[in-house]
């Protein structure tokens, strides 16, 4: 680790930062007492779907943006499946079209929250933040606890093979198009899924006991670890239940209350907007009511629990009341409870597969609808990293002339540099800086689980560089990782 | 077979054909697979790709318009006309803009399943990055140039089965492109959507709108079996 010169101003960058997905980094500014002048997450990668899909047919779309991510295409499938709808003109799908896209979703989110709460976050709760650079990864929690990380790799493995029986591949499949879906679930599919799917749910409740155990124990340090109020973003169905895959728009106050509520998708420019600031390639979206200062909001799995009134599962629904009595009933405001709501989800998603499967709507035939032709189509959907917005315009030759992404990253992206601060406050200021210390910074961007690559697009460097520069400008030390 | 059949070997393999017969014609009832990209069926040949080549008695030839003779000794299946016509696919990946990943002919475009076929796996030679444009102003088919392979079977099914002329080529050598009947754009011609032409295309390029991604994968016809498999399987069942 580089030396902390004790002189002048200096820049810490973290470079890219570790065991999220995607590409991004963190400079640190600090003054000569060593105090945190400025800090920012920012995002290497640039993106360009928005503008590759001009000119390509609606049609196209569901199949070409999910390429802006190999981690979870399922949700720009679905989302822009769902926009797409609009403009078939499809109000409705047919319920085998709408259980087959949520049992695909569920299987998603299911796979994604496991592999995140496992793969990259399981070590640095495990092990420490700061413990050493050679144990914080996910060969030492194979070592460590061998069971625990068998059931990681079967959990991921039996939702991506929902997404392969939904979608026709595991990774960038064509199964939602325009009106519907392309296949139902054949009986011989169905069984294979309902064989495992009791171990799946209890090992979901194993995650996210140990997920509790572990928030529990250490519950002064996680829950103040690079907290922060903030507004809470996500969609709710009409009566306030939870729903990733369908709802209105709500928006409530770190107090709980309520900023805006049942916002339609087409209605979305109203409330939510975006600002470009010139040290980043993503857009920092706000409530517009509110304004760029205050407007800004968290979303993903904490937000979600947050805002909605109940969970239609049973087991989430019960661990939903007992996460939230830790505020009172009202919204928790802590980065590391990410991990905790995210394991809710993670029950939840399995619970939703189990009654999905025992419904013999899967293997219906009606599998497209379509009504009349409109040029506009707004949709969302809760992907695992929170609210996704896809908005598309066509014209009448079925080219696509506009489209905006608002992605679940984008949206959290203000959170994230706050998370980045508020932790560079609590445990860098004045400090010699280590590389567990600086590992604390990725700690708390991780709870976000951000994939950049979804909010961006482009290469990046897989390594760690970090520097310290003196006020000068002179390179003081630099050290490389990877 | 009449009496006045002729008899010749394709890779050593005695193959009896009529007099009026192509090699291609008489090695697709044999059973026997020769590569191919503008050839079909129901049309004429146009002997454009070259993709047939084949070697008759020792020199190269188009199977696709080369009439069968006795004695005649073809070389089909062999590696040197394999790595031959793998270049001739490769030349056609990088001189167009074939983004298979999101094409809507993935799993049953033919310029695709030949690349697998002959194992192609990923161009040696340099891209183009042509830049062409795309024709939308039908209202129910599209012509996407980027993929377009010049193989002129939309030319020749316009003319010899719809009885029409809505595409013809226009230019030479490397600014060849396909053409259609109207300064303003294929939606002034006189295409239908039921035209023979209109679902000819062997790749993306012309294609029927709002028909996409309706096959699920796993069941597009080159999904599971390498392109050719259906003129094989008559060899395996005869």
């Amino acid at each position: 680790m580089a030396k902390t010169a004790t002189q002048g101003k200096r820049k810490i960058t973290i470079n890219p930062v570790t065991r999220v997905e995607g590409h991004g980094k963190v400079t640190l500014h600090l003054d000569d007492a060593g105090h945190i002048e400025q800090a920012r997450f920012h995002i290497i990668e640039f993106r360009g779907f928005e503008r590759f899909v001009q000119g390509r047919f609606y049609w196209e779309a569901p199949t070409i943006v999910q390429r802006l991510c190999g981690i979870c295409p399922v949700s720009h499938h679905l989302a822009a499946s769902k926009a797409m709808d609009v403009i078939v003109g499809a109000d409705k799908i047919t319920p085998t079209a709408e259980k087959m896209r949520r049992l695909m979703h569920y299987g998603q989110t299911f796979q994604s929250h496991a592999m995140h709460f496992y793969h990259l976050c399981s070590p640095d709760l495990l092990f420490g933040f700061d413990a050493p650079v050679e144990k914080r990864n996910v060969i030492a929690v194979i070592e460590a606890a061998p069971e625990t990380a068998t059931h990681a790799v079967l959990m991921r493995k039996y939702g991506q093979e929902i997404i392969k029986a939904t979608c026709g591949k595991k990774v960038h499949g064509t199964g939602s198009i325009p009106g519907g879906m392309n296949k139902n679930l054949s009986i011989e599919e169905r069984d294979v899924f309902l064989k495992d799917i009791d171990t799946m749910l209890e090992w979901s409740v194993e995650a996210l006991n140990l997920c509790k155990k572990i928030t529990l124990e250490k519950k002064d340090f996680l829950l103040a670890f690079g907290a922060f109020d903030s507004n809470h973003v996500g969609i709710v169905r009409e009566d306030g239940c939870l729903d990733l895959y369908d709802g209105k728009l709500r928006a409530k106050a770190a107090d709980g209350a309520i900023i805006f509520d049942q916002v339609a998708p087409a209605d979305y420019l109203d409330y939510i907007a975006e600002e470009v600031r010139p040290w980043s390639y993503m857009k920092f979206p706000f409530i517009r009511s509110l304004g760029k200062e205050k407007g800004w909001y968290r979303v993903g799995p904490l937000a979600r629990i947050n805002i909605c009134d109940y969970i239609d599962t049973p087991i989430a629904e019960k661990e939903r009341q007992e996460f939230m009595a830790l505020g009172g009933g009202k919204p928790i405001n802590a980065s590391m409870a990410y991990h905790w709501a995210r394991m809710i989800e993670l029950v939840h998603s399995a619970e939703k597969i189990k009654e999905l499967l025992n419904d013999s709507d899967l293997q219906g035939d009606k599998l497209v609808t379509s009504g009349k032709r409109r040029n506009r189509g707004v949709a969302w959907i809760e992907a695992p990293r929170g609210t996704l917005f896809h908005h598309y315009e066509v014209n009448d030759r079925d080219q696509i002339t506009l489209a905006n992404l608002i992605v679940s990253t984008t949206n959290n992206n203000e959170a994230m540099n706050r998370v980045v601060q508020v932790v560079a406050k609590q445990y860098l200021e004045g400090k010699e800086i280590t590389e567990g210390l600086l590992n604390h910074i990725e700690v708390g961007i991780r709870a976000y689980d951000p994939c950049l690559s979804c909010a961006t697009h482009a290469l990046g460097q897989m390594r760690l560089h970090v520097q310290l520069v003196g006020a000068d400008g002179a390179v003081l030390d630099e050290k490389y990782r990877g | 077979m009449s009496k006045d059949a002729v008899t010749f070997t394709i890779d050593g393999v005695e193959v009896k054909a009529k007099p009026d017969q192509t090699i291609m014609e008489a090695a697709d009832a044999a059973g026997i697979y020769i590569p191919r990209l503008c050839y079909h069926k129901d049309l004429l040949p146009g002997g454009h790709c070259r993709v047939c080549t084949v070697r008759v008695n020792g020199r190269p030839a188009n199977a696709c318009t080369f009439p069968v003779n006795s004695g005649i000794v073809v070389e089909n299946d062999t590696e040197e006309l394999k790595a031959l016509r793998r270049d001739i696919i490769e030349m056609l990946f990088v001189e167009g803009n074939h983004y298979c990943p999101s094409c809507e002919a993935s799993g049953k475009c033919e310029l695709q399943a030949m690349a697998y076929r002959l194992e192609l796996l990923t161009p040696q030679m340099p891209y183009a990055w042509p830049k062409r444009e795309l024709d939308a102003t039908h209202p129910d088919v599209y012509l996407d140039r980027d993929r377009c392979i010049l193989c002129g079977r939309c030319v020749r099914a316009s003319v010899q089965l719809d009885g029409k002329r809505v595409f013809g080529f226009e230019n030479r050598g490397a600014q060849k492109r396909i053409a259609v009947d109207s300064a303003t754009g294929m939606g002034d011609t006189d295409l239908s959507a039921k035209d023979r032409a209109a679902s000819i295309c062997p790749t993306g390029c012309l294609t029927i709108k709002r028909q996409g991604y309706l096959t699920p994968v796993g069941k597009r016809p080159y999904d599971k079996v390498p392109i050719g498999s259906d003129i094989e399987k008559k060899q395996a069942a005869g």
